[in-house]
Formats: structure tokens, C-alpha cells, sequence
């Protein structure tokens, strides 16, 4: 066994461990704290992978903003005794299904034919008509361009969604998740100093996409913690859900998208097509207003829904 | 045994305990976290079977095709967390419980 598969392996009983740590902590708190440590290993599995950009994405929303959502709903959670587990027969039955459902993914693991099929080769290949040195970039925004386009919107959509559940006597009003009503003096020194480089580093890494792991998602991600910390130390308030300015920028990515990809029809010949020669130019607009109302939508998403303003009203 | 084979199993387990966590654990909160685990294992078997011939053929790096499909998944995924954990919330300010019996 090699030094490599050995770290592997122990990369490996690590995540299990985590994870079943995240299964059978005593307080949801504690699980929620697993859970992000998984994360992060995982996004080092992904490295092992070789799929940086997936590592990337990881680490900073599966692992990062995932948690920040999930530890602030433990927080809130009711102290009193949880639901009675379900009794014995039904926990084997599900321990026999999960195990089954388990051992044939592993079967299928092992029992993969030698030859994959891939289409690495012609993403690779057509890379340089795109003006991209970054393959995933390219098959995110040209090849792949309506899935990006689709998912752009979803989280629109989830944000629609969220704002849905707001009480009818709270909507107009401001996010009001994430104010801590007495931040730590180490937390708002922290939210002074870390957000220009923050910001520095969400921009570099939507621009890098282009050309090394990256990307409007990635970029977005880190936009939208500086934001965040921001908003937890009370140094900015949430804009109001009703104010025009947010929801252009909300809209701004997803519509430009859209709209560069119907003027495909006549340019490129296609829906989301580029004109030759035009295409870095093009994707880099896109990617730019991605970013952009990416960070927008996950800020808004971690702010919660819309609260009625408190203290005395005019 | 490769260490793409080993992620590979570790992806299957990670199926199976997110599965049960699913269906066993009484809170909300814990289902959300088993059905992330679930989720990530999928997408770790997703980027093992694709890393095989992306691996191979394109030099350093995994199938990009795969990984682009990876990422959009985790995005997905967390606008699903984010709304079923805002749910959550509203469960527990309407009924003051963060589980779903109807006669518990």
C-alpha cells in the first residue's frame, strides 16, 4: 500500500466518521458542527479528484454557507425533548434498505467497465474558439450554457420562495435572520477588516475562472460571506424586499444571460449561441453580472425572510 | 484497490447512512442534514465514475463535463437547504415542534 492510499484511506474513515457523528450527535448544534467538518474534508476528496472547481464550490457553499444556514435554524430549534424515535421494526427495516441500497452502489463501484466514456476530449478540444483555458468554465457557460442559465434562476426561484413564507404583517420589511443583537467586539473588528480582501479574492476568482479553477459561483460565494459578516455585526442593514435597486440586481445576471443567448438566434444562429470571435468578450459580461447577482441572491437567501421593522414606527 | 475506487466505496456508504438518517431520525433539522449527506455521496460516486475517464484522457484534471454538473448540483442543493431549513422555521414559530407526526 502507498503512502498515497494509505492518507486516502484515512481521508476516507475520516468522512465516514464525520458523518456518522452528523447522524447520532446528541444536540443538533453538534451535528451541524460535523456536518461542516465534513464538508471540508470532502472538498479535499475533491482535490484528490482532481476537480478543483468542485472542491472550490465545496468548501465554500456545501460546507461554508450550508452550515452558517443550518447552525443558526439549531440555534432556534425548541429546547424541549425531541419526536420518540420510530421503534425497532421499523429502524431494521430502513437499516436493511439503506444497507442494501448501499452495498449495490458499491458493487457498481467495483464492476465498472475499464474503458469510461467521456467526453473530456472535445471539451478540451474546442476550448480555444471560446477564448477559455478552464474547461469546466467552458462547459458551465457555452456548452452546457442553459443548465448555468437554469440554475442561475433557481436560486431566484429559492429566494421567491423564501420570501413566500414571511408573515403577511412582516412583508416590506427588512431580513431580520441574521442581526445579532449584541456582536462580539473580535467579530465586528473582524467584519472591518476582512471584507476588502474578501471582496479581492471573490473578484479573482471569477475572473481566473476563465482560465484556472474558478468562477462565478465560486466568486459569488465568497462576495456573499463578506456581505454577510457584514450584516451579522450590524455594519450594513438588509435592504428592504420590496426596494427596486436589489431585485435588479437580483435579475440583472439571469437576464443578461438571457438575453445574450436569444440574440443568439440571429448572431450565432442558435438559442444561447456566440457570434465567432465575440465569445470571451460575451462570456466574461455574463459570468461578471453572474457573479454579481449570485452573491446578491445568496446574501438575501442567508438573510432569511422579510421582518416587520420593530421599535417605534413613525 | 485504487484511491478512486476507495472514494468511490466511501461514496456508497455515505448513501446508505444519509438514507437511513432520512428515514429514520424524528427532527426536521436532522432529515435535512441526512439528506445532505445523501446528496453528497451521490455526487461523490457522480465525480468517481466520471473521474475514471475524464482522468485518462484529458491529462491532470477530472471530466470537466462531470465536474460542471457537480457544481450546478451544489447549488441546488443549497437553495433546497436553504428553503427547507426557512420551513423549518416556520414550523416550529406555528406549532412550536420541529418534527412532522401529526399526533405527536
Amino acid at each position: 500500500m502507498s503512502v498515497a492510499l494509505a492518507a486516502d484511506a484515512g481521508l476516507a474513515l475520516l468522512i465516514l466518521g464525520l458523518a456518522v457523528w452528523t447522524s447520532i450527535a446528541r444536540t443538533a448544534g453538534g451535528a451541524v458542527i460535523g456536518f461542516m467538518a465534513y464538508g471540508l474534508l470532502v472538498a479535499l476528496v475533491w482535490v484528490r479528484l482532481a476537480a478543483v472547481d468542485v472542491a472550490l464550490t465545496e468548501a465554500a457553499l456545501g460546507s461554508g454557507l450550508t452550515g452558517f444556514v443550518l447552525l443558526g435554524a439549531a440555534a432556534r430549534l425548541p429546547r424541549d425533548a425531541p419526536a420518540a424515535r420510530p421503534g425497532w421494526g421499523l429502524r431494521l427495516a430502513a437499516g436493511v434498505v439503506s444497507a442494501a441500497v448501499a452495498a449495490g452502489l458499491a458493487a457498481v463501484v467495483l464492476l465498472l467497465p475499464v474503458s469510461a466514456p467521456t467526453l473530456a476530449p472535445a471539451a478540451t478540444a474546442n476550448l480555444p474558439a471560446l477564448g477559455l483555458g478552464n474547461p469546466v468554465t467552458g462547459v458551465l457557460i457555452a456548452y452546457r450554457a442553459i443548465d448555468t442559465l437554469l440554475e442561475s434562476v433557481v436560486l431566484v426561484l429559492a429566494l421567491i420562495g423564501l420570501w413566500s413564507l414571511a408573515r403577511d404583517g412582516d412583508w416590506g420589511g427588512r431580513p431580520g435572520a441574521l442581526r445579532s443583537a449584541d456582536p462580539s467586539p473580535a467579530l465586528v473588528l473582524l467584519a472591518q477588516v476582512l471584507p476588502p480582501l474578501g471582496i479581492l479574492v471573490g473578484i479573482y476568482l471569477f475572473w481566473t475562472g476563465a482560465i484556472a479553477p474558478g468562477g462565478a459561483f465560486q466568486g459569488g460565494t465568497v462576495l456573499a460571506a463578506m456581505w454577510v459578516l457584514t450584516l451579522v455585526t450590524g455594519l450594513t442593514r438588509p435592504p428592504r424586499v420590496g426596494g427596486r435597486g436589489v431585485r435588479l440586481l437580483l435579475v440583472a445576471g439571469p437576464a443578461l444571460f438571457l438575453a445574450i443567448g436569444v440574440a443568439g438566434f440571429w448572431l450565432g444562429g442558435a438559442f444561447l449561441a456566440y457570434p465567432a470571435g465575440y465569445a470571451k468578450p460575451l462570456i466574461l459580461a455574463i459570468e461578471a453580472a453572474l457573479t454579481l447577482s449570485i452573491a446578491v441572491a445568496l446574501g438575501l437567501l442567508l438573510a432569511g425572510p422579510p421582518l416587520a421593522q420593530s421599535g417605534p414606527r413613525a | 484497490m485504487s484511491s478512486v475506487t476507495l472514494f468511490g466505496l466511501c461514496g456508497a456508504a455515505l448513501v446508505g447512512l444519509g438514507l437511513f438518517g432520512l428515514i429514520v431520525q424524528p427532527g426536521v433539522l436532522r432529515k435535512i442534514l441526512a439528506f445532505n449527506l445523501l446528496g453528497s455521496g451521490v455526487l461523490l460516486l457522480f465525480g468517481v465514475i466520471a473521474r475514471r475517464g475524464g482522468g485518462v484522457v484529458a491529462g491532470n484534471g477530472s471530466d470537466p463535463v462531470a465536474q460542471a454538473l457537480i457544481i450546478t448540483a451544489l447549488v441546488v442543493a443549497f437553495a433546497a437547504t436553504v428553503l427547507a431549513v426557512a420551513l423549518l422555521r416556520r414550523l416550529v414559530q406555528e406549532t412550536g415542534r420541529d418534527s412532522l407526526d401529526s399526533d405527536g
